[in-house]
């Protein structure tokens, strides 16, 4: 064996397991030739491999863009069916490579739940590894020294027994793994840069299972609520209602609130003007045990009961109405919510009368009135009934009048802001025309030929719509998050490396301390503080009198390996 | 209470001079990094050939260093020298001479493009403070802002390098340039009239979220220019290594530059050092949107965009630990990962329906 051939070994055996990092094995391009075993077996180490990793990584970012550029069901169905009407071709192809609901998408998921198990299959061979290396010690200094990445020397006239002795107190007193082998000590230093990447690895597996419990176990559901009326957590409340596939209904907490007022305020003038300022709801809630309480809930602050949890959606316009028959009985009164359509909250839906109505004849019949409110009336001829700001600075209610049947009891879920129309008719005006008018507060519309009135009081209520959703293993999935963090901090910032010390007694008679340093990387740090180490161990076994030309010697010793260049020291 | 009331017209007015002032003098500092690279010398042209063509790709050579601890008192001695190499197969070669090249004339402009900038600086910051002024909040309420703060911060975190004695100069022109170009957008095309913000805004999170993000954003700025520069200075030295002529500009501007080594080095210290920041602010933006959404996570655009930053960077920090990756290779995933950043950021909020997009573009 030549020379070279056993330094490069020796080198190679004072960096090994200086990390955990897998060995990158050579792909061997035809595979194994073992069977089905020999098979699985490649099949693993390939996917555990790093190169793997960070093609799966490459693969997880490249195929979160489409979600990013494409409409998602996830997000807003009404945009996708929107695209899907526009792109007649393109839709059915989206369709079928789920571009539509990337994210919940087969190959999306085959990715992450790839680029996962591989994780694992990294981390618990790494961490055996590093348990071991914890165990084992620090490997024996190589033979030649000089080839490290940091590397000094003196003679001293202290004995080489006592330079080990006191490199050894040293090390361990600098808090190095360290131990005497042969003539030399080994130490090591900086284990918690590994600690700190299994960790952080460890920390992912945590967060994806803690979203996964999220997703099985959650729940969601909206309400609309009108100033003064109330809500109680229980499923047939709530408007719409989402949940995973693991919830139960006798998760939900029990637990009431209503809504005070709610309040809106919006930027008055200046290039923003109508710009939401304030969305605020007040609100009391009340908690199983009977306790009453009041607060306010705002777009960033939900309000959290009992492990649910209430955001504040959105907001919009009730007008307060009532209807009465022709004679003059009360059969509706009460606040609409009506549903805004644009940023100044211009606002439709429609008032519907179910019972109590009867026309002229005293015959049983519902009515329905298509409605568009504005808060901010332009005046009256001043254009369309669009809303000129959101605040309720100058409110007007436009009317339609149907009568007829509604539809509403066939059973069929029906749209409350739209009127079907199929089976009313509309009052007729004067010229033939739809029944219509604009009302200020306090004004009655009457229908024609004595068949009843309207009413738009003067009192405008608002209504606030909630989300309220419970979703377990959040704070599991924050705990995962805060250890990743710190495991990465960990593992970028601590560097992990060994220092040899060695001390034998030279041809005269002198002790030839040698030091040097390997890190898992090249860094600055390294050798400042093996000029750290070796000036404190230098107190204590000072350079032997005829030091200078020895000194030169070594150096000299080494110029022959190598060229020397002048000393860089200035530039870093 | 009138919150539009509270904005001051004469201080968003202020900042705009300031800003406006801010430009004219990085203009300043812009024309004396160009005096600085024509006059300095090119006479030190050369020193990486020479280092090649001598050693060949004989093994690392050996650098002396002294040993920067004094040692106690009782030391009479002198205290041991410490050698240095680098790890066996890489290229040593000695960092360029910097612009100046040494020349003092250069040196002497390139000291003053340092100064304008740091004017510059000083006066952009100002700019910023008076517009946070003016609105009463912190001044990341739209692009506008966002940009101003952006520039800022990567001229500050730049200016930090060179207090802490950092071998940067180099970056002063392409940064100060295109910090003009950032700040020439945001004037012209971004500008936002100084107001409130809409209450999902409203937030303590958006001091914590946005102020990580721009910070980050700036020092990965910094990496990307770092590795830029690294990609075309390691095609140099390959040419040199391989006994080829790289072209007069290469010979005369990248000669000038650090070396491929330490240039990839300290781009690697940078993303390193900002990516456990980066992937805290994405956990801050979650615990915000779970607050103002009702959602930690919904792959909206922005979110999805900051992902595949994160895993952008994930992977160029696994290709820096993968045999075959290290080098040319890693650099290219991290300048796709600062892509990624900056598409997050200028794209995600012009061509993407986004959550993210009321902040105004
Ligand atoms: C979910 C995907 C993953 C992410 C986001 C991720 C992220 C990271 C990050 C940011 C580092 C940098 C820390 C450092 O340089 O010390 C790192 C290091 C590392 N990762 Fe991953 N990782 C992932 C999956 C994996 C997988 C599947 C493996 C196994 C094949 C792996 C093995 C490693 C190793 C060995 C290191 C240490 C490299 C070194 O010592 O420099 N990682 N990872």
């Amino acid at each position: 064996m030549s020379k070279t051939e056993t330094t490069e070994r020796d080198m190679a055996a004072a960096g090994a397991q200086l990390s955990t990092a897998p060995k990158e094995e050579l792909i061997q391009a035809g595979g194994p030739t073992l069977g089905v075993i020999g098979w699985i077996r490649w099949f693993w180490r390939q996917l555990t491999s790093m190169r793997v990793a960070l093609i799966l990584l490459f693969l997880l970012s490249l195929g979160a863009i489409p979600g990013s550029l494409i409409p998602q069901n996830s997000a807003d169905e009404l945009k996708v069916r929107s695209f899907k009407e526009a792109h007649e071709t393109l839709a059915p192809i989206y369709d079928k490579l789920q571009l539509f609901d990337v994210y919940s998408s087969v190959w999306f998921s085959a990715i992450y739940i790839l680029l996962f198990i591989s994780l694992i299959g990294c981390i618990i061979p790494r961490t055996w590894q590093f348990v071991g290396q914890l165990r084992g010690r620090p490997p024996a200094a190589p033979k030649r020294l000089t080839r490290l990445p940091a590397y000094t020397t003196w003679r001293t006239g202290s004995a080489p027994e006592d330079v080990r002795e006191a490199a050894l107190a040293l090390l361990r007193k600098r808090r190095f793994r360290a131990h005497p082998a042969g003539d030399a000590v080994a130490a090591e230093k900086g284990y918690l840069r590994e600690v700190g990447n299994l960790v952080f690895h460890i920390a992912l597996i945590v967060m994806l299972v803690a979203f996964a419990m999220g997703q099985l176990f959650k729940s969601e559901g909206g309400k609309l609520i009108v100033e003064g009326d109330g809500f109680s957590n229980t499923l047939t409340q709530y408007d719409d209602f989402r949940s995973g596939s693991l919830f139960s209904t006798d998760e939900l907490a029990p637990f009431s609130f209503t809504l005070n007022q709610f309040t809106g305020t919006y930027e008055t003038s200046g290039p923003q003007r109508g710009t939401p300022r304030t969305f605020e709801a007040d609100v009391t809630y009340s908690r199983p045990d009977g306790g009453k309480k009041r607060s306010v809930i705002r777009v960033n602050e939900p309000l959290e009961i009992d492990g649910s949890k209430v955001y504040l959606l959105s907001h919009g316009y009730a007008p307060v109405v009532t209807v009465k028959d022709g004679k003059g009985k009360v059969v509706y009164h009460g606040a609409v919510p009506l549903l805004p359509i644009d940023n100044n909250v211009t606002s439709t839906g429609v008032i519907k009368v179910m019972d109590g109505y009867r026309d002229k004849t005293g015959k049983k019949q519902q009515l329905g009135f298509p409605a568009f409110f504005v808060p901010t009336y332009a005046g009256k001829g001043k254009g369309q009934m669009f809303s000129q700001f959101p605040g309720l600075a100058f409110p007007a209610l436009n009317l339609s009048a149907y009568h007829g049947d509604l539809r509403v009891d066939g059973g069929l879920p029906q749209n409350v802001y739209q009127l079907d129309t199929s089976k009313m008719k509309p009052f007729k005006g004067a010229g033939g025309d739809i029944f219509k008018k604009t009302l200020l507060p306090g004004e009655t519309m009457t229908l024609p030929e004595g068949a009843g009135s309207i009413t738009f009081e003067k009192e405008i209520k608002e209504w606030a719509s909630f989300q309220i959703s419970q979703q377990p293993g959040n704070g599991l999935a924050l705990a995962g998050a805060i250890a990743a963090i710190a495991g990465l901090v960990g593992s970028l910032f601590i560097q992990r490396r060994r220092v040899w010390v060695r001390a034998v007694r030279g041809d005269d008679g002198v002790t030839v301390v040698e030091m040097a340093g390997l890190g898992r990387s090249e860094s600055a740090k390294l050798p400042e503080e093996l000029a750290d180490l070796a000036v404190t161990l230098h107190s204590v076994a000072p350079t032997a009198p005829e030091a200078e030309e020895a000194d030169q010697a070594v150096e000299a010793d080494q110029a022959v390996e190598a060229d020397e260049v002048p000393a860089e020291g200035a530039q870093k | 209470m009138n919150l539009a009331a509270a904005t001051n017209e004469s201080l968003a007015e202020m900042s705009n001079v300031l800003v406006y002032s801010a430009m004219a003098v990085y203009t300043l500092a812009f024309l004396a990094h160009i005096a600085e690279w024509v006059l300095g010398s090119r006479s030190k042209v050369g020193r990486t050939a020479a280092a090649l063509t001598a050693a060949g790709p004989a093994p690392a050579q050996v650098r002396v260093q002294v040993a920067q601890r004094g040692g106690g008192t009782a030391v009479l001695a002198k205290p041991p020298k410490v050698v240095t190499r680098s790890a066996a197969g890489a290229r040593d070669v000695p960092d360029g001479p910097g612009a100046a090249g040494g020349d003092e004339k250069g040196d002497l402009y390139g000291r003053i493009a340092v100064s304008l900038t740091t004017l510059a600086f000083l006066v952009a910051a100002a700019g910023v403070v008076a517009r946070a002024l003016s609105v009463q909040r912190a001044p990341w309420g739209n692009m506008y802002e966002f940009s101003l703060t952006f520039s800022t911060v990567a001229v500050g975190a730049y200016l930090g390098f060179l207090v802490a004695r950092k071998n940067v100069r180099w970056m002063g022109l392409p940064l100060v340039t295109t910090v003009l170009l950032d700040l020439g957008i945001a004037t012209t095309w971004l500008y936002t009239e100084s107001d409130q913000l809409v209450p999902a805004l409203h937030s303590y999170w958006l001091w914590i979220h946005v102020s990580t993000a721009i910070f980050c954003g700036a020092v990965f700025y910094l990496g990307a220019v770092a590795t830029l520069l690294y990609l075309f200075r390691d095609a140099y030295e390959n040419t040199l290594a391989r006994g080829g002529t790289p072209s007069g500009f290469a010979r005369s501007v990248l000669e000038r530059l650090p070396a491929a080594a330490s240039l990839d080095k300290f781009a690697y210290r940078v993303n390193a050092a900002v990516f456990p920041l980066w992937t805290f602010t994405i956990i801050a933006g979650a615990i915000w949107a779970g607050d103002a959404w009702g959602r930690y996570w919904g792959w909206d655009a922005k979110e999805v965009w900051s992902f595949i930053t994160w895993v952008a960077y994930a992977a160029y920090l696994h290709a820096r630990a993968t045999a075959g990756w290290k080098g040319r290779k890693a650099a290219y995933v991290a300048l796709i990962a600062f892509a990624c950043w900056l598409f997050n950021y200028y794209g995600v909020n012009i061509f993407v329906n986004s959550l993210h997009s009321y902040a105004g573009v």
